[in-house]
């Protein structure tokens, strides 16, 4: 599959800060989720690749076209739907989306209906008329999801889409983010904190940690992968029997009070783990199947050294 | 697509052309003013002016009128006529900047829709243009438009050997009224981006031209010198229209608020003076207005 947005060692900087260190990788997913702490640089890259900051170094491409040299055309590609509120004061919810529209170059008529058409959509047609500052939090998002969507982009930014929304609003909202992932002809970018709206809507992920990609993963193949995923309980294991384990092919990552989760590559058994654990004196106390969960991926990535892989 | 249809769909239909997507803007804009009574209401007012000297190039060309008006000579209609109008008009424009420039970008700022622009194919400079063209057109129709009405009622009514000898009045009119048009929309809206409360902006516009005026007149006075109206927009303006309508503008006339004071400042130096607040506050909006606002 063409890439959607490919990162060419792009470095951003505010002032003498580095906050993206020389991002390298290409995305290629349907659907591709953001992830990272507070701070990692999940906003400054959007905000990067919406063109709102300069590149120190490197660049992004978006469908190829280089986000420094043809800044405009990657714009007319986009879809933006911001974390913050954002509106234009004193408008209906129809007037704010075909306004949007227009400005992304739709003709007055084409983008009244795409207007009206994106509020049925979203579920808000018989609020079109409301003013915008009259609508609740849930509505609003609705309403941002709308302006994005109304002049038919490429490629969706979602920036934390479900937040402040009840568990029915939220529900809605996933559906509606799946069901444009579905369709096949729009490309998503979700930024989230929460791992549960990425793991229903997403079928690549970018975790980023420091400003650098922590891990890069595709969810799709993660989940057809036919490893063996084993979840342990031990009692005196010590990173050297985390290294033993690793050096018979096993990924390996170690948690508080003795919990480790592996991946057992083809031809490790698991009586080779037994053996181990009895040459180094470790007790294994416990040991379940388990399928990585994304939460896992993430927690694994957070434990990478100063970010990158 | 119906809108019973409830589906996404992709856009492949026609696009404007990316030149006039800046005039989305002031369209918005006007429907929105169009809608308060307000607006109309001093717009209507403002066109009292033109008329009033519509009728008086129209009485003085006509002999019945003057005749039974009993008056050999109403008013002459030569620079200084066209100088009074472009003043009245000018300061009806400035109340109009005050009412309507600081609504132009604050709220955006303060609802955080910058993003919402700045992430389309539009850009930063587009996005100022549009803001400024809602404050020069509506200034525009207040100012020169109706002066060169006047000057091509009088032309029309005089013959032609007067438009070949006064085409300068017209240029001066264009010109002189174009330099006070962008002046004020750039402050403006330089106000409107760094102060989010409306009424704060409006009251800075104000305090502007009448504190800095204060403040070059006490500069003048304490230093004895004239560098001071550097500092006093109307008095700079009042200089350079001067020099455009080659009229001196200290004996009473155009609008009381563009006379000049004292000794006259070298015109250079007022062209200089207002180049530099041009700039200040396209520096003031560049810092301003960002899809993203860096934290360093």
């Amino acid at each position: 599959m063409a890439p959607v947005i490919e990162l060419e060692n792009l470095e951003v900087r505010f002032g003498e800060r580095i906050i993206l260190k020389k991002l390298n990788g290409s995305l290629t997913g349907r659907s591709i989720g953001l992830l990272g702490p507070n701070g990692a640089g999940k906003s400054t890259l959007i905000n990067t690749l919406l063109g709102f900051h300069q590149p120190f170094s490197g660049t992004a491409r978006i469908f190829g076209k280089d986000i420094r040299s043809e800044a405009k055309n990657v714009r007319s590609l986009l879809g933006y739907m911001p974390e913050n509120d954002s509106f234009i004061a004193g408008m209906t919810g129809v007037h704010f989306v075909r306004l949007m529209a227009e400005l992304s170059g739709l003709p007055a008529e084409q983008a009244m209906e795409r207007a009206h058409e994106a509020f049925f959509w979203v579920g808000l047609g018989e609020a079109r008329y409301r003013n915008l500052g009259t609508y609740s939090l849930g509505m609003k998002q609705m309403a941002k999801l709308a302006q994005a969507i109304a002049h038919g982009p490429k490629l969706l930014f979602l920036d934390e889409p479900t937040n402040g929304l009840d568990p029915p609003a939220r529900a809605r909202m996933i559906q509606l983010i799946q069901e444009i992932r579905d369709r096949g002809d729009l490309r998503l970018i979700l930024s989230s904190h929460l791992l549960r709206d990425v793991d229903e809507c997403c079928d690549e992920v970018l975790i980023l940690k420091d400003g650098r990609i922590a891990a890069s993963c595709n969810l799709e193949e993660e989940r057809r992968a036919n490893r063996k995923f084993l979840e342990l309980e031990t009692r005196g294991a010590n990173g050297t029997f985390t290294a033993a384990i690793e050096r018979l092919g096993c990924e390996a990552a170690a948690f508080p009070n003795g919990r480790m989760k592996l991946v057992m590559p083809d031809g490790v058994e698991i009586r080779q783990l037994y053996a181990l654990a009895a040459d180094q004196n470790v007790q294994i106390r416990r040991l379940n199947h388990k399928r990585d969960s994304l939460e896992d991926i993430f927690l694994k990535a957070m434990e990478v050294p100063n970010g990158g892989v | 697509m119906a809108v019973f249809k409830h589906a996404y769909k992709g856009y492949d239909g026609p696009l404007t052309p990316t030149w006039s997507r800046f005039l989305i803007l002031p369209r918005y804009a006007f429907e929105e003013m169009s809608s308060k009574r307000f607006y109309s209401m001093f717009f209507l007012v403002s066109m009292l002016a033109p008329l009033i000297f519509a009728l008086i190039i129209y009485i003085e060309h006509n002999l019945s009128a003057l005749k039974m008006l009993q008056i050999g000579n109403l008013v002459p209609i030569d620079p200084r006529f066209f100088l009074n109008f472009l003043g009245w008009q000018s300061m009806m424009a400035f109340f109009l900047a005050a009412f309507v420039g600081p609504g132009q970008i604050s709220p955006d700022l303060a609802n955080n829709a910058l993003s919402l622009y700045l992430a389309r194919p539009f850009s930063r400079a587009e996005y100022v243009l549009g803001k400024l063209s809602v404050l020069l057109i509506l200034m525009s129709i207040m100012t020169w438009i109706p002066g060169l009405l006047l000057f091509i009622l009088q032309a029309s009514l005089e013959g032609h050997g007067w438009l070949g000898q006064n085409l300068r009045i017209a240029n001066a009119i264009f010109f002189g009224a174009w330099i006070w048009i962008l002046l004020l929309s750039l402050l403006a809206l330089a106000l409107s981006a760094w102060v989010k409360w409306k009424p704060m902006a409006g009251g800075l516009l104000f305090g502007v031209f009448f504190v800095a005026a204060g403040f070059s007149g006490a500069i003048n006075a304490i230093l004895r010198t004239q560098w001071g109206n550097l500092l006093n927009l109307s008095h700079l303006i009042g200089a350079v229209w001067s020099s455009m309508f080659e009229q001196p503008m200290h004996r009473g006339s155009g609008a009381v608020f563009f006379r000049v004071h004292g000794e006259e400042t070298p015109i250079w130096c007022c062209w200089v003076a207002l180049l530099a607040i041009c700039g200040f506050c396209l520096y003031l909006l560049s810092r301003k207005i960002r899809g993203a606002e860096v934290v360093r």
